[in-house]
């Protein structure tokens, strides 16, 4: 996976940053975060969660059908401002941020995954991934020379041209992994990766996520599917708005577990 | 990972321009359909205003060629309401006023009608006037001959008339035979020729025109000019128009009307270009329907692109980034729009004006006007969805679906 730790390694350590000596940076954290739905009756999608995501970890967040998954997915992106409790992406209180600065936050530090890939038809594959680093300031051509390195790197280095009709369901997930990745973000956020693709595609894609893991890059994957879920290193359960059990940041190498595997 | 500064970053121009058509690139039959109805309003606009200054333009080149240097005097009243008198000495006392390089006069053989023989009824006179004429009319107002040949110091003095353009068709004529005759005042009048229609004296259109000798001679005319025509220097025309009135009538110039019909004809012209207002309003209409088009094509675009700008929020759009691209994608359309209806407006003007041997004058204001109102219009059109565009909540936009 060399290809993978050149766009995956995180640049050097945010200096600003405090962390314990021979412990990695927190990337993304969550402090008792509440979130309510004004709505009548006003719903509760979460409940006092706290959450630390630290460099370089793969985990899998389940839980079935609102439970707040989604909830806590637009949190972590940042898409969504907490009721109650404190979001600190890479070390920033995103509640002292404008929504004009939380924009540049999502477009510098976070990357999203779609279970529906959103790629636009009327773009190449290279272009699609190109667009995914529009709002981060950057000019086309660099745009796309990060883009044909993303590309590279998800395997799709020969088909940059393509236009997501000619693709299949997993190379077109791939190219969406590649927009993720292309503009080096703190963090990844997957939801629900392989919801759309057959099972052998979906085993290749959270291959994929494994080494692009390896190479150094954060990743959170958000699922109902246990199975999936099960092969995390780390292992977050949610329902009915609170996290009901989390395994921790697994010892070790952190891979991707066999299929059906059991700590 | 980035740390750098959390600076928000403008669109480059290339950036934004290529965003702002990512939606007419992708539905391009619904962007040209809806550009359609801006195209029609600019175009009207753009046409009735080119024509009328077209037309305008035709009818000045005319006046230039006819010369604007011409000027009318006609007997007028006297103070009881008869009509007043112009001596014959008259055209003699105008030919020595300085800047005066002209001057021909007719006169009105009031009791004397023309018909096309004796068999004719009496009361059908066709409403022409036969008048006595000097012998160089036609070139001092600015008209000539259609067929055969004027009056001369011979023919002046014989049975035999000129008709004017309308006078000959009223008649039948159309072509001057040998031994053409007509009936005037009960004596027969050999036809000698057809003038060309005179624009700047329409009066002389329905005349029939004999001889000053020969309508003393024959009708017992009493030989006082009614009208005379006076070519001036042009630089010099507003002192001799001041002059002629005391110069025709020494005794008393207020029973002496002086008039320049070139003038009358500019005024004719402009009073023409009032009726275009009512086309105008016809363009601005269908530019108001253009605009409620472009506006309701947007809205749907806004519906249907959730994904697409809940993606671009995730992927670190601002609002102001989402407002720019579907305000400036409406501007665009309504941009195509205009330039396709300016196109159209000028081509038309072209076509029509050279059929009808004007030049082709399409003034700054209508096509300069046409396209800036289409910037307008999309700008207005593109607010309403580019603002719902931008208060889309990104959550709502990614996942409700």
């Amino acid at each position: 996976m060399s290809k993978a730790a050149a766009v995956g390694a995180p640049s050097s350590p945010d200096p600003n940053r405090s962390c314990p000596q021979g412990q990695k940076p927190l990337v993304l954290e969550l402090q008792a975060v509440t979130k309510v739905y004004a709505s009548r009756p006003p719903v509760t999608a979460l409940k006092e969660v706290s959450l630390s995501i630290t460099e370089g970890e793969l985990l899998g967040i389940v839980g079935p059908s609102g439970s707040g998954k989604s909830t806590l997915l637009h949190l972590m992106g940042t898409i969504d401002r907490p009721s109650t409790g404190r979001v600190l992406l890479t070390g920033l209180d995103i509640a002292a941020l404008s929504d004009r600065e939380l924009a540049v936050a999502r477009a510098t530090r976070v990357g999203f995954i779609f279970q529906q890939f959103f790629l636009s038809e009327h773009q190449s594959a290279l272009d699609n991934v190109a667009d995914g680093l529009l709002y981060a300031g950057i000019g086309l051509r660099e745009r796309r020379e990060a883009a044909s390195l993303a590309l590279d790197h998800v395997g799709l280095g020969m088909r940059l041209a393509a236009r997501p009709t000619q693709l299949s369901g997993g190379e077109r997930q791939r190219v969406a992994i590649a927009r993720a990745l292309a503009g080096n973000p703190a963090i990844v956020l997957a939801d629900e990766p392989t919801g759309n693709l057959d099972s052998s595609t979906g085993q290749y894609i959270l291959g994929l996520l494994a080494d692009l893991h390896a190479a150094g890059v954060t990743i959170a994957v958000i699922t109902h599917d246990k199975n999936i879920a099960d092969r995390m290193p780390r292992r977050v359960e949610l329902l009915d708005g609170c996290i009901v059990a989390d395994s921790g940041q697994a010892p070790g190498t952190g891979r991707l577990l066999p299929v059906g595997g059991q700590r | 990972m980035s740390t750098a500064p959390l600076r928000v970053h403008r669109l480059r121009l290339s950036d934004s321009a290529r965003l702002s058509t990512v939606g007419l690139r992708t539905r391009k039959l619904r962007a040209g359909l809806s550009a359609l109805g801006i195209s029609i309003g600019v175009a009207a606009i753009v046409a009735v205003l080119g024509l009328s200054s077209s037309s305008q333009a035709g009818l000045l080149n005319e006046l230039t060629a006819l010369g604007t240097n011409l000027l009318t005097v006609t007997n007028g009243q006297t103070l009881t309401g008869q009509p007043a008198e112009l001596s014959k000495a008259a055209p003699g006392m105008i030919a020595r006023i300085g800047p005066v390089t002209e001057v021909q006069y007719t006169g009105a053989l009031n009791g004397v009608e023309a018909y096309r023989s004796p068999l004719i009824p009496s009361i059908e006179t066709n409403a022409l006037s036969v008048d006595a004429s000097s012998l160089n009319l036609p070139e001092t107002v600015g008209t000539g001959m259609a067929q055969g040949v004027y009056l001369n110091a011979a023919t002046a003095t014989e049975p035999v008339a000129v008709l004017g353009a309308a006078a000959a068709q009223r008649l039948g004529l159309d072509r001057i035979f040998p031994r053409e005759r007509i009936w005037v005042g009960g004596l027969w009048f050999y036809v000698a020729g057809i003038l060309r229609p005179a624009v700047l004296t329409p009066e002389i259109d329905s005349s029939v025109l004999i001889g000053f000798p020969s309508a003393e001679k024959y009708l017992g005319f009493d030989g006082h000019p009614s009208e005379i025509y006076v070519r001036a220097q042009t630089s010099q025309i507003d002192a001799v128009d001041s002059v002629l009135g005391p110069t025709a009538n020494p005794e008393t110039p207020n029973q002496v009307d002086v008039s320049q019909p070139s003038i009358a004809l500019v005024a004719q012209a402009d009073a023409k270009a009032a009726l275009n207002s009512l086309l105008l309003g016809l363009g601005a209409i269908s530019l108001l329907v253009g605009a409620v088009g472009v506006a309701n094509i947007m809205l749907i675009g806004v519906l249907e692109r959730r994904s697409e700008i809940g993606l671009r929020r995730a992927l670190g759009a601002t609002k102001g980034h989402i407002r720019m691209q579907f305000l400036s994608e409406a501007i665009v359309l309504a941009v195509l729009g205009g330039a396709l209806g300016v196109a159209a407006g000028v081509l038309s003007t072209a076509v029509y004006a050279s059929v009808k041997g004007w030049s082709v004058v399409v003034p700054a204001l209508a096509w300069g006007g046409g396209f800036g109102i289409a910037v307008l219009i999309g700008a207005m059109a593109g607010l309403l969805p580019a603002l719902r565009a931008a208060r889309l909540s990104p959550t709502e936009a990614l996942w409700a679906m």
